[in-house]
């Protein structure tokens, strides 16, 4: 009982300590709910590494019309429990929370509700609910740059015009091998409409969490036969996928990964099994020159986040300067409609996001001319762009091979995502309506 | 000297059969009922109930569920979390089909369905007993998210296998604020853990007892060791399956079977061995140990300004030695200590 006073006592006295930050006019605070150790640290590290290292940059060059950000990192261990503490802990710190994004499904369901009621945007990058990019029904969620069911048409489109045109899937055979989870589920409706509508054959292999263990499940597809393999993996899943694959003797060339299936920490342990390996990414790999002026700014003066220095640019990193790139853009939209030079409250970057436009224009004043696709925002449509790449491991590094972005059926994720969004706001009793 | 049975004379069976037989545990105890449900609603932050009180109650009554099959009939079980899932899904499910059902009693019968998965995955410990039974209930583990990860219509053939808990309506009160949410966690915790104190206390909890500790010679004195089983297995999944309606109702709002893995099985498992096998305080104790302490040491970590990469390796290793001299110095767990402490206590200022 003693212990459980003390700790009780003194989390109180801490998150009070924490809660009176008096707020200050010239920052926008930003909590990390990142996680740096655990089965997905290389994931972790490296995105928010990127965000920090993109926010440094940020305040080195003066900040948002002079405004600097802060931000403070609470440790999530990829937990769903511990994420929701460092959320509550974090959300009133230094005057509001401006947004949060923590890259885990788990926890971005667990706060999904929350962040509505708080009225803090939330993005997720290419993961969580397909569903939310209808800001009808949630409007302070952002699944920016495209969704997994609008990377599911994108891999159908890409493997048509492999084969020759979307017509010669017809009595082709694709495994999808997915995590069993409500990651590797998320997808399921656009594939099997898909399937149906193209006339493939979908066989569904799901492998458990964690996945180092699929000598069945490959031994299945040897059986199958497939024409393709499409890895919808995370973290150690992939690895052992590759492998196994080159054990059972199926060709890489075959396999498509999901973009989480798709970083130098997926295929550089997989060694030269991996080679020839593709995924999807939203980030074209190479180099751009916002990440030549964060070596040159950053890190050259140590305050670089990567302890790898090799790791900049790397597929994870980059995708965190993606979204610290992202983030700074839709505050400072905020601030050309709410006030330049000041501090933005959660309810003025929504508007942000919701009016975000980061054109090639834009993105070439940035130094990330075709980094990521253009986002371009609205009520109806969270997520901006829909578009992605394919790219191809040569033994060394990622390469692009699909020189455009490309976007695969709208109109079914459209429709899907309607129904599936209807739906969620009949069981909460949201009337879906645009906010201003 | 403060805590002196001298005087206290017991006059009646129903006085001397008190949880707390002595005068001064059960002020100590109104006291602190008290602190938990007046004084602290007024006093403590959104961010002290929902991140930290509530999930604290929520595992202290699933680790009082373990401790009761493990603890206290000596069934050794890993599927903790799989019963926890179950509560949730059921849950769910009754409100979502059965219109105009009142909340609690969904609670009730998601914890029923718990108990009866726990009673069907409980057989085989009339055949097997330690590890191998632990391997047994890993079973339960892998079949029951499994299986809510399989069949659709557990998650209303939600794309993503994943659910919303409905609005939380008590006798047309909405349960939305924290403090709310806090205080129907706390009764229902409170009501749960009266229930197993007494129920470990009386002949059903004896005979637990007696098959944990001899289950031939148990039988031999006239206990039924598979009725016993069984009716552990079915009241701890029970209150596990509560914990998990609660779980996914007052504390996280939308939960996927993932959520119910068998990382927190462990967990629910290092809640009863830190904080003691067998007793009623221990689940309390332990949970506090394993969900607070890290939170704790994350601040102070903060506090201190470390780099995060260093603070997040550090706070596991400070977290893991605890674990490990802890255990060193009271293998008993951490009621144990309490224990030792009211014994010296009551001795105090004279060493006996």
């Amino acid at each position: 009982m003693k212990l459980l006073k003390s700790v009780l006592l003194s989390a109180a006295l801490v998150s009070t300590v924490a809660l009176s930050g008096l707020a200050q006019a010239d920052e926008q605070f930003i909590p990390l709910l990142s996680y740096r150790v655990g089965p997905y640290a290389a994931g972790g590290s490296g995105f928010y590494g990127g965000i920090i290292d993109y926010f440094n940059l940020v305040n080195a060059k003066g900040g948002m019309n002079g405004v600097k950000l802060t931000w403070e990192e609470c440790e999530t261990e990829y937990n769903a429990s511990r994420g929701i503490e460092c959320y509550e802990r974090l959300k009133q710190a230094k005057g509001g929370a401006s947004l949060v994004d923590p890259l885990s499904t788990g926890i971005a369901y667990g706060i999904l509700d929350r962040v509505a009621e708080d009225k803090i945007p939330m993005t997720m990058l290419g993961y969580g609910r397909s569903d939310a990019a209808n800001g009808k029904v949630f409007p302070y969620i952002f699944p920016l740059i495209t969704s997994y069911w609008n990377q599911a048409a994108a891999m159908t489109k890409y493997l048509g015009d492999k084969s020759g045109g979307m017509d010669k899937l017809k009595g082709k055979k694709i495994v999808y091998l997915y995590h069993d989870s409500a990651f590797g589920k998320e997808p399921l409706p656009v594939l099997e409409a898909q399937a149906k509508q193209y006339g493939f054959d979908l066989v569904k292999i799901p492998v458990a969490h964690p996945g180092n263990e699929q000598q069945s499940q490959w031994l299945q597809i040897r059986q199958a036969n497939p024409d393709y393999v499409i890895l919808w993996g995370w973290g150690v899943m992939n690895a052992v996928a590759i492998k196994t694959a080159q054990r059972n003797g199926f060709p890489r060339e075959k396999m498509l990964g999901v973009w989480w299936a798709g970083s130098e920490e997926d295929t550089i342990p997989a060694g030269d099994a991996a080679k020839g390996y593709s995924s999807m990414t939203f980030n074209t790999p190479g180099n751009y020159p916002v990440l030549d002026e964060i070596r040159s700014k950053i890190y050259a003066n140590g305050n670089g986040n990567l302890a790898d220095k090799t790791r900049i640019g790397s597929v994870y990193h980059m995708r965190g300067v993606t979204a610290g790139m992202l983030w700074v853009e839709a505050i400072l939209k905020a601030q050309e409609k709410y006030g330049k030079g000041k501090q933005m409250t959660g309810e003025q970057i929504r508007w942000g996001f919701e009016n975000l436009n980061v054109d090639d224009a834009r993105q070439k004043a940035l130094g990330a001319f075709g980094m990521f696709p253009p986002v371009k925002t609205s009520c109806d449509d969270h997520e901006g762009s829909g578009a992605v790449k394919v790219q191809q491991w040569n033994g060394s590094k990622w390469v692009a091979i699909t020189p455009n972005w490309m976007v695969g059926d709208k109109a079914l994720t459209r429709s899907l995502l309607e129904e599936s969004s209807n739906k969620y706001a009949a069981e909460k009793k949201i009337t879906p309506a645009c906010l201003k | 000297m403060f805590y002196r049975e001298a005087g206290q004379f017991k006059s009646s069976y129903a006085a001397d059969n008190q949880i707390f037989p002595l005068r001064q545990d059960r002020i100590a105890m109104v006291v602190l009922l008290a602190l938990a449900f007046f004084v602290v609603p007024l006093i403590a932050s959104a961010y002290t109930f929902s991140a930290i009180l509530i999930p604290f109650l929520i595992f202290s009554l699933a680790a009082l569920g373990l401790n009761i099959l493990t603890g206290y009939a000596g069934q050794l079980s890993l599927g903790s979390a799989a019963f926890m899932a179950v509560g949730a899904f059921a849950s769910y499910n009754f409100v979502l089909r059965v219109p105009g059902i009142p909340l609690l009693l969904a609670f009730v019968l998601g914890g029923l369905c718990a108990a009866i998965v726990g009673i069907a995955f409980g057989l085989p410990s009339l055949r097997i007993r330690g590890f191998y039974l632990a391997a047994a209930t890993l079973a339960t583990q892998f079949f029951v998210v499994w299986c809510l990860t399989k069949v659709q219509w557990f998650s209303n053939y939600s794309s993503s296998g994943v659910i919303t808990a409905q609005e939380m309506i008590i006798f047309g009160v909405s349960f939305t604020t924290p403090v709310k949410k806090y205080l129907l966690t706390l009764s229902i915790v409170c009501v749960l853990a009266l229930l197993a104190k007494n129920m470990v206390r009386s002949n059903v909890g004896r005979s637990w007892m007696a098959v944990r500790d001899m289950d031939v010679a148990a039988e031999v004195i006239g206990f039924r060791p598979m009725r016993t089983k069984l009716l552990a297995f079915a009241v701890s999944s029970f209150y596990c399956g509560v914990a998990g309606a609660l779980y996914a109702y007052a504390y996280l709002g939308t939960v996927e079977p993932d959520a119910y893995n068998l990382d927190l099985s462990f967990r629910i498992l290092f809640m009863i061995i830190i904080g003691g096998v067998g007793s009623i305080l221990g689940s309390f104790l332990g949970s506090a140990f394993i969900i607070l302490l890290p939170i704790f040491l994350n601040m102070i970590a903060h506090g201190l300004s470390l780099p995060t990469s260093v603070a997040s390796n550090l706070e596991l290793m400070v977290f893991g030695g605890l674990i490990i001299f802890f255990l060193i110095v009271e293998p008993h767990g951490l009621a144990r200590l309490w224990q030792i402490a009211k014994e010296k206590l009551r001795l105090w200022p004279f060493p006996y």
